[in-house]
Parts: C-alpha cells; sequence; structure tokens
C-alpha cells in the first residue's frame, strides 16, 4: 500500500494511471516559473507547484492534473493556473475519458494575488466548459494541505469527488477564520474538530463528495475507474434539483453547531464513533443515510 | 449611491426590489429589459445568500428566456464562519457558478459591474463568471491588503509597496485589474450608454488573457496556455 497523503504529485499521477503510459505536457525542463516570486526573491519551482499532462487509466485516455502541497502549498499563481487552464481547453480537442485533477491547494498565492485570483476564475469557467462538452471531471483529495480557496470551489463544479479521511474540502480555512473572527469561532489547533468539519467523511456524509476511500494510492486509482463513465448533467433541471438540495440543507442543518450534531439528524447510529471508522465499515455505517 | 446608479444605469426606469443586503429586479434601457441582480453594504456572502442569487438567476432561465442579466453584487468577500464552512459554502458558491454558466449557455448576455466592493470568494461567484466584467473608477477591488499580505508572507510592506508602484499584481485597486485582463473597462460618465455597449457585444469565450498580455499587465497566462495546448502528442 503507498500512502496518497504522504506521496509527490507526481507519484500519486503515476500512481494513479496505467504504469508507464503519462505523458507531462510542459514539465519541469520547460522552467515555466513564476515570475512574480522571482520578483520578491522566494524560491521557484520548475513546474510551479502543479503537474498537468495526459494518460491511460485501465486503457481510457485521461487528463490529468497534480498540484504538489511540497510547494507553497499548491497555491494558485499565475503559471501554475495557466498549465490547468491550458489542460482544460486540451480537452476539449482531444476529448479524453475523463479529466482527472488531483487537487491539493491553500487556494490563491497570496504572493501573486491578483494573478492567481483571476487564474482560479479562468479555471472555473474551463472546468464549466470541459463540462458542457461532456466530458467528466473527477477530483481526487487526499492531499496533506487539503483544498481550500478557489480551489474548494473549482472541485464543487466537478463531476465527482473522491476523499480520503484526511483530505479536506472547504472555502476559508480554519486558520483564516480564527485570525480574522478569533478562536472561539474556530479553533484551527483543534484538529478533531477541523476534521470533522471540513474533513472527508463529512462531506461525504453531506453528499459533497462522492465516496470515501482510505489513504492508498491504489484506491484512489480504482475509485476514479468507477467514477469514470459519469456524465455531467448541467441542466436546468439538474441545477433546479441542485438548488432544491442545497436550500434543504440550511434549512435542515442550518442551527447545527457541530458535524456531529448533523450525523445524528440523519439517523447515523452512534455519530461519536463515525471519526474512528476506517473507510469500508464508514461507508456501510452510513448507507441510506446520506444527506 | 445604488440609488444613484441604477438611476445612471436606467435613466428609462427600473424596478428593483430590496431586501436587507440582496437586491434584485430589471431595468430597462433603449431596447430591452435586463435583469438585475445584486447586493449590498460589502455583503459578506454566505450560504443563504449565495442560494439567494443562484435561485434568482435559474428564475431568470426559466421564465425570461434570451433576457440579459446585469450582476451589481458589492461583497467583502465570503462569509467567514465555522458554520458557513460545516454546510459546505464552497458547493453554495460552485452552484452560483453553475447558475451563470447555464443561463450563458441558455444565450443571457451576462455582465458584471463592480460599483462598490469586490474581494475574493465572493468576486470568484459572482461577477468573475460574468461575460464581461466592468468597474467603476472609485469601485475597489482586491484579495487582501498588502499589510495583511506583508504579514502572511513575511515580504516587508515596504517592498511590496515599492513594487506595486509598477507591478499590478500584488496591490488592490481597479486599475490593477484592468491591466490584468478581468475588467473590460472602467466606466466613467454616461453609466446607460456603456450598459447599452456592453450589451451590444456579447462575449461568451473567456478572453482575459489575452487582454491582460495586450496591456502588459500580466505576460505569462496566455502564453502558458497555448503551450500546454499546442503539446504535439
Amino acid at each position: 500500500m503507498t500512502s496518497y497523503y504522504e506521496a509527490s504529485a507526481r507519484d500519486r499521477v503515476n500512481g494513479v494511471l496505467d504504469p508507464g503510459t503519462f505523458h507531462e505536457i510542459v514539465p519541469p525542463s520547460a522552467r515555466m516559473m513564476s515570475p512574480h516570486l522571482k520578483q520578491l526573491d522566494q524560491p521557484c519551482a520548475f513546474d510551479d507547484g502543479i503537474i498537468v499532462g495526459e494518460g491511460r487509466l485501465s486503457d481510457h485516455p485521461i487528463a490529468i492534473a497534480a498540484q504538489e502541497g511540497g510547494f507553497m502549498g499548491g497555491a494558485v499563481g499565475e503559471v501554475h493556473g495557466a498549465k490547468l487552464v491550458g489542460l482544460l481547453e486540451r480537452a476539449l480537442e482531444t476529448k479524453p475519458d475523463a479529466v482527472v485533477l488531483l487537487v491539493e491547494s491553500g487556494g490563491v498565492r497570496l504572493h501573486e494575488a491578483n494573478a492567481g485570483l483571476i487564474a482560479v476564475s479562468e479555471i472555473m469557467r474551463a472546468v464549466l466548459a470541459v463540462r458542457a462538452a461532456g466530458i467528466p471531471l473527477i477530483v481526487l483529495d487526499g492531499g496533506q494541505f487539503g483544498c481550500f480557496g478557489g480551489m474548494g470551489i473549482v472541485a464543487k463544479l466537478c463531476d465527482a469527488v473522491v476523499m480520503s479521511e484526511e483530505g479536506r474540502l472547504a472555502l476559508s480555512g480554519p486558520e483564516v477564520i480564527e485570525t480574522t473572527k478569533g478562536v472561539e469561532e474556530f479553533d484551527s489547533k483543534d484538529r478533531a474538530l477541523v476534521w470533522r468539519t471540513v474533513g472527508g467523511k463529512h462531506r461525504v456524509i453531506l453528499g459533497d463528495a462522492n465516496l470515501l476511500v482510505n489513504d492508498d494510492l491504489d484506491a484512489f486509482r480504482a475509485a476514479t475507474l468507477d467514477l469514470i463513465e459519469t456524465k455531467p448533467d448541467m441542466s436546468l433541471e439538474a441545477l433546479e434539483q441542485e438548488h432544491s438540495r442545497l436550500g434543504q440543507r440550511i434549512d435542515r442543518f442550518g442551527d447545527c453547531k457541530d458535524a456531529v450534531d448533523i450525523w445524528r439528524d440523519l439517523g447515523i447510529a452512534d455519530p461519536d464513533t463515525v471519526p474512528m471508522l476506517e473507510s469500508a465499515a464508514f461507508m456501510a455505517a452510513i448507507a441510506g443515510k446520506r444527506a | 449611491m445604488i440609488h444613484n446608479l441604477l438611476n445612471g444605469l436606467f435613466p428609462k426606469g427600473h424596478s428593483i426590489e430590496f431586501d436587507g443586503e440582496f437586491f434584485s429586479g430589471f431595468g430597462q434601457t433603449e431596447t430591452e429589459k435586463v435583469e438585475v441582480i445584486g447586493t449590498l453594504d460589502a455583503a459578506p456572502i454566505g450560504v443563504e445568500l449565495a442560494h439567494r442569487i443562484a435561485g434568482n438567476i435559474l428564475n431568470v432561465v426559466r421564465f425570461h428566456p434570451n433576457r440579459p442579466i446585469l450582476l451589481l453584487v458589492d461583497t467583502q468577500g465570503q462569509r467567514l464562519s465555522r458554520r458557513d464552512e460545516l454546510l459546505g459554502i464552497n458547493a453554495y458558491m460552485a452552484h452560483v457558478a453553475k447558475c451563470l454558466d447555464l443561463a450563458r449557455r441558455k444565450g443571457h448576455r451576462i455582465i458584471g459591474l463592480v460599483w462598490s466592493q469586490a474581494v475574493s470568494g465572493g468576486f470568484l461567484a459572482s461577477s468573475l463568471l460574468a461575460d464581461d466584467c466592468y468597474a467603476l473608477a472609485q469601485a475597489e477591488i482586491q484579495v487582501m491588503n498588502l499589510p495583511a499580505m506583508s504579514r502572511v508572507t513575511k515580504i516587508p510592506l515596504e517592498r511590496l509597496q515599492e513594487l506595486s508602484a509598477t507591478s499590478p499584481v500584488f496591490a488592490p485597486g481597479v486599475e490593477n485589474y484592468r491591466r490584468m485582463g478581468a475588467i473590460k473597462a472602467i466606466w466613467t460618465g454616461d453609466l446607460a450608454q456603456h450598459l447599452a455597449e456592453a450589451l451590444h457585444n456579447p462575449n461568451p469565450i473567456d478572453q482575459r488573457r489575452h487582454l491582460g498580455e495586450e496591456r502588459q499587465g500580466r505576460l505569462m497566462a496566455r502564453k502558458v496556455a497555448d503551450m500546454v495546448k499546442a503539446d504535439a502528442r
């Protein structure tokens, strides 16, 4: 078993795809680096913290991107974002069976804040264009830095999200909320609180992630394959359904103080034990109970 | 301020209902009705407000085919709270974006106008998803102010200020976003005329990185994206 959490972005890509099939586009040797970090005398990466390319998954042609949390927490800058936008728009021409995004990002890279924000917006437009072309996007989220900020929005624009318990998915990070609103609002040092608020299990129970897998590269690969036939549905009817689901979520859980209250409300047995369950037992415990 | 803005945009009249930080309705141009959806008072966008904005967009798509949409969102950004994160606010922001995208694909022209404030998440899920986004000269656009950016990045404030004199990348400001291609133009003078021109030139394809390159504010984005697209396999 290889831990997805511990693996580098490159190892994750190679572990998800069929061995030896990955072709990297604009690789580190192309030296496409952030001009803005250089200007600030900050360390740069030859790939600006993201790997993009093509390969095969059980013979399906796949476009794939992986953010490297080890470089500035996977934050999105101008070049980083443009590589992802390029890959997405390329998919409109090459028509792979799916686009797989191995997200790991704190969101916009503050050292180039304006460029990063605009880049995230361009990623959003490109993701929606890919889906409109009938190509599904599958998100894998199990890295050390989680998926926050604009990338948290991008993940929810996609067709399916696979998470491990270690994965996190949110908009504002707990540290940002604590710094701005105080420790009473969100204690970012309380790891159990953080994980049950923004972690994989809660996202799966809420319906914002499709399934939970163990922290194992092979498990992420198998889950991606299971979801590869997903057909994007961006019709008015589909969005009206989503609208009604999200409205019910506020009505039903808007007063809940903690994730455990939501889990109890949904009728999940022994909600306090949910954080202890491994993924198969967890998926069994929540079967038929998800929001 | 908002009433002056609406009168300036729609001298032929408008019918807008206000409810707290939210407003919606329609304005009348020389030639057509325009759906207006917006927020006030630098509203923090939480799950309820995002859901409401999305619902209004869906109503336009269902009941007013082809009618253009003008977004007048004034926001300090996403609401920062544990409750919003617990409920999955990122999914609500994404929902707004999907609804705007649906409207675009159904043929609605979508114009964003930053008239007061636009910050981070609230901006991403609204005006930045318009076909074209414009701004008033006195409006404010930012991710983070320079002192906060200096604290987080540990780069001295003086250095950031010095670089901001020439680079549009760090500092808040409408002109920086114009140079980088995210703001198509800054509106001054006759707002109704600007709106008529914007509606006359619909632009459903994302051209921001081309604009940013032309205006010398963002030199890598177009080039790098094209390199990826052109890779010969």
